[in-house]
């Protein structure tokens, strides 16, 4: 039983390799730092918000944006720099910062992506009392 | 477990970094052999060029650019597509990535020799300007009857 079993799981595992296509472009980012958080810009031509997946946990952020290019019927390629239509990154979050309270927009394929401290990091003003 | 003391240039900078490397490498090098491309900025933007018997296709992959300062051109079957991105980058704020690209960008496109130069439609979506230029009749194939 265990045998069929492993011989199945054999059988599926070249054929997965082949049939997914699993290219993905490692998007260029830009990330900011200021004192209350910080920015990153990712530049994800082609995603829509519908196409764009982003997680933010209190230890990764995954971003996995998927292209939508309009191609007539029977294309044939001449030229292609751009080889894949997803895009893929993970980042290493900082305890410090507070990814539950991230916030996204996307423009003309760019994604903005606030991410702010948590509050204890956040820098304070201390009064000073006249003695 | 004490929380680490570090200054502002070297604590969420450089572990996220040096994170991000490890995942990197964790999904580049061994995960899908192979198949993670970076696209490199001194190619900025980059294009993909297709054909049908009926048009040709240009993408330029340029996201964040304002479609309005693009000038785009056909000269002697070439086409001509200029234009300028501008990254805004606060300088007083830290920045430990920079890897999208700033500045003016100039691409040329050689064409097939059939395209019409009076039949180009241009478009810019989601940070994809996609062009279109449509080809002479007398080059699609034909269907001969033979009487």
């Amino acid at each position: 039983m265990s045998t069929s079993k492993e011989i199945t799981k054999h059988d599926l595992q070249p054929k997965q390799r082949r049939d997914l296509p699993q290219r993905s472009i490692r998007p260029n980012v830009d990330i900011l730092e200021d004192e209350t958080g910080i920015t990153l810009m990712a530049d994800l031509p082609g995603v829509t918000k519908e196409g764009l997946d982003i997680q933010v946990d209190t230890e990764t952020l995954s971003i996995d944006g998927k292209a939508d290019i309009e191609m007539p019927e029977g294309m044939q390629a001449l030229y292609a720099d751009v080889r894949a239509t997803r895009y893929q990154r993970s980042f290493s979050l900082s305890s410090e910062l507070d990814g539950d309270k991230a916030e996204a927009s996307l423009k003309d394929g760019v994604l903005s992506l606030r991410i702010p401290k948590r509050e204890q990091y956040l820098p304070r003003k201390i009064e000073i009392r006249n003695g | 477990m004490l929380p680490r003391i570090h200054g502002f240039d070297s604590g969420l900078f450089n572990e996220f970094r040096r994170l991000e490397q490890e995942m990197d490498q964790l999904f580049g090098a061994g995960f899908w052999p192979n198949t993670m491309q970076s696209v490199v900025n001194d190619n900025y933007p980059p294009i993909n060029v297709g054909v049908t018997p009926e048009q040709v296709d240009i993408y330029l992959f340029a996201a964040g650019v304002n479609s309005e300062n693009l000038d785009i051109s056909i000269n002697d079957n070439r086409l001509s597509i200029k234009g300028e991105r501008h990254v805004e980058r606060d300088d007083e704020r830290n920045c430990f990535r920079k890897e999208r690209y700033d500045g003016a960008f100039h691409k040329v496109v050689a064409l097939p020799d059939d395209v019409d130069a009076d039949k180009v439609e241009a478009r810019y979506d989601n940070g994809v300007l996609h062009i279109v230029i449509q080809r002479r009749e007398s080059s699609k194939p034909r269907q001969i009857t033979v009487q």
